[in-house]
């Protein structure tokens, strides 16, 4: 398969680790991904919440770069992912809203680009069994709590490829890379999101609960699609376990992460390194990577 | 008797439902969106609350409630609503109707963090986030919150001292011109 990769503007910065696991891993899998030149930020919750108009422009500049391209966009980041999606549902459904999208990017478009997240290109173009045959070294005896946060599956009509109240393709993900994945009730409740940086207390409440309920369900990480969840849920884990109440420290792994450890890659080239509540014991536990197909 | 009620403005309704493309008239008070909805702990009118503030006409009361800055966009409410309401949608409706009447907001950081992103998007064509953060600090006056996570972030490479500007920055600036422009029009 042949991507044309929106970043984003995460992936450049705070989440470069989901940056550069989701290339390392796609490349492993014999994905092409080529990002979108000169591609421009999507506009994330700002836009939406003070333009309605712009929201819907900022996509759209992207998917016309797409457009010339002619691949389908991947895209790593749940907001990004969201935003190009509704850009694309409300061109295509609301006539005046895509004649005031045209006019202000000074071009036709139907909404017709396809946009695909990261799960559903490793579950649906790659899939489960692809992914089985070139694991090295199985994430065996790792619990893992696959966590999906909100955009990833809502609202359902807009970016419709999982069911919105118990997706499944992260554990599928897992579960080909040799990890257990637990059965636990929190999967799609909200990290808190945008609210990170301008009401954190709601963010620390939010994220106690998440990972406390991570913990109860036997897990020993989480696995993120999102880098905001990602943020939430490391970045403030101390704070969290500070205001409501002690937690074992628990890694925050982006999917592609432990995705890679599974295919042989190494901990470096996934950016390991950038969380802030180590991985290293989760590290030790794996066993040394065999021949490619060991676990298929 | 034919005296209105204070808070019966007629035209709240309709303005609502016209901007956001969501029946709030059809919400029957379930509460379900209030029920899942992640922030309603800290919510002073929670969503069921606002939907019913707006059929009683209450702008004042609506358009002043901490919730609409509270909302995470998370779209649980949304999603669940039996009667298809799209409640994420009417919260940004009322944020933007909030900010247009100039109500004086007990707690407008959200208003502020919105205001610094898109700043920011506006100059770069992408977010530069340490750019972001010291707007956004001095619009709120929040300088001392999170101040400790910035050694943790440099060290790990999570915050870029520059920005990365996207080649299409001049763009993106008439795109937001041409949006503003739109925008007073609809």
């Amino acid at each position: 398969m042949k991507y044309a990769f929106f970043p984003g503007c995460s992936l450049e910065s705070t989440a470069w680790d989901f940056d550069a696991s989701v290339r390392a891993t796609f490349a492993a899998l014999g994905a092409e991904l080529t990002d979108i030149p000169d591609w421009s930020c999507c506009g994330s919750t700002p836009a939406h919440a003070s333009n309605t108009s712009l929201a819907v422009a900022l996509p759209v500049m992207n998917l016309l770069k797409a457009r010339d391209m002619g691949r389908p966009v991947l895209t790593a980041c749940a907001s990004c992912y969201a935003r190009l999606r509704t850009a694309n549902h409300k061109v295509k459904t609301d006539p005046a809203e895509r004649q005031r999208t045209e006019r202000i990017v000074g071009k036709p478009y139907d909404g017709a680009v396809p946009v695909h997240h990261i799960l559903e290109a490793l579950t649906r173009h790659i899939g489960a069994d692809a992914i089985a045959a070139r694991v090295t070294r199985p994430l065996s005896g790792l619990k893992v709590a696959c966590y999906y946060g909100c955009l990833l599956t809502r609202p359902p009509e807009v970016v419709a490829f999982e069911n919105p109240e118990h997706p499944v393709s992260m554990d599928t993900i897992m579960t080909a890379a040799g990890a257990d994945v637990v059965d636990w009730p929190y999967k799609t409740e909200c990290c808190g999101a945008g609210l990170s940086m301008t009401t954190s207390a709601v963010v620390n409440r939010l994220g106690h609960n998440i990972l406390a309920m991570a913990r109860r369900a036997g897990a020993d990480c989480l696995a993120v699609a999102c880098p905001l969840c990602q943020v939430n849920l490391d970045l403030r884990q101390r704070d969290a376990a500070k205001a409501h109440g002690p937690l074992p420290e628990t890694p925050v792994l982006f999917v592609t992460q432990l995705l890679g450890l599974a295919l042989g890659l190494s901990p470096e080239a996934l950016g390991i390194e950038g969380l802030f509540v180590s991985a290293d014991g989760l590290l030790d536990r794996l066993a040394p990577a065999k021949a490619a197909g060991g676990a298929a | 008797m034919s005296e209105a009620l204070p808070w019966n403005d007629p035209t709240f309704l309709r303005d609502v439902e016209r901007r956001s493309g969501a029946s709030v008239s059809a919400c029957f008070q379930c509460h379900k969106c209030s029920t899942g909805c992640p922030v309603a702990p800290e919510m002073d009118v929670m969503s069921s609350q606002i939907m019913r503030l707006i059929h009683l006409g209450a702008r004042d009361e609506a358009l002043a409630s901490q919730s609409i800055w509270l909302c995470a966009s998370c779209e649980a409410c949304t999603t669940r609503c039996p009667q298809g309401i799209d409640i994420a949608a009417v919260m940004d409706t009322l944020r933007m109707m909030a900010v247009e009447a100039g109500v004086t907001l007990g707690d407008a950081r959200g208003n502020k963090f919105n205001t610094s992103f898109l700043s920011s998007v506006r100059r770069h064509g992408r977010v530069f986030e340490m750019g972001l953060m010291t707007a956004y600090k001095l619009r709120s006056g929040d300088l001392l919150g999170d101040v400790g996570k910035v050694p943790g972030m440099l060290k790990r490479g999570k915050l870029a001292l520059w920005p990365k500007s996207s080649g299409n920055a001049k763009e993106v600036r008439e795109v937001f011109k041409r949006a503003d422009q739109e925008e007073k029009n609809r």
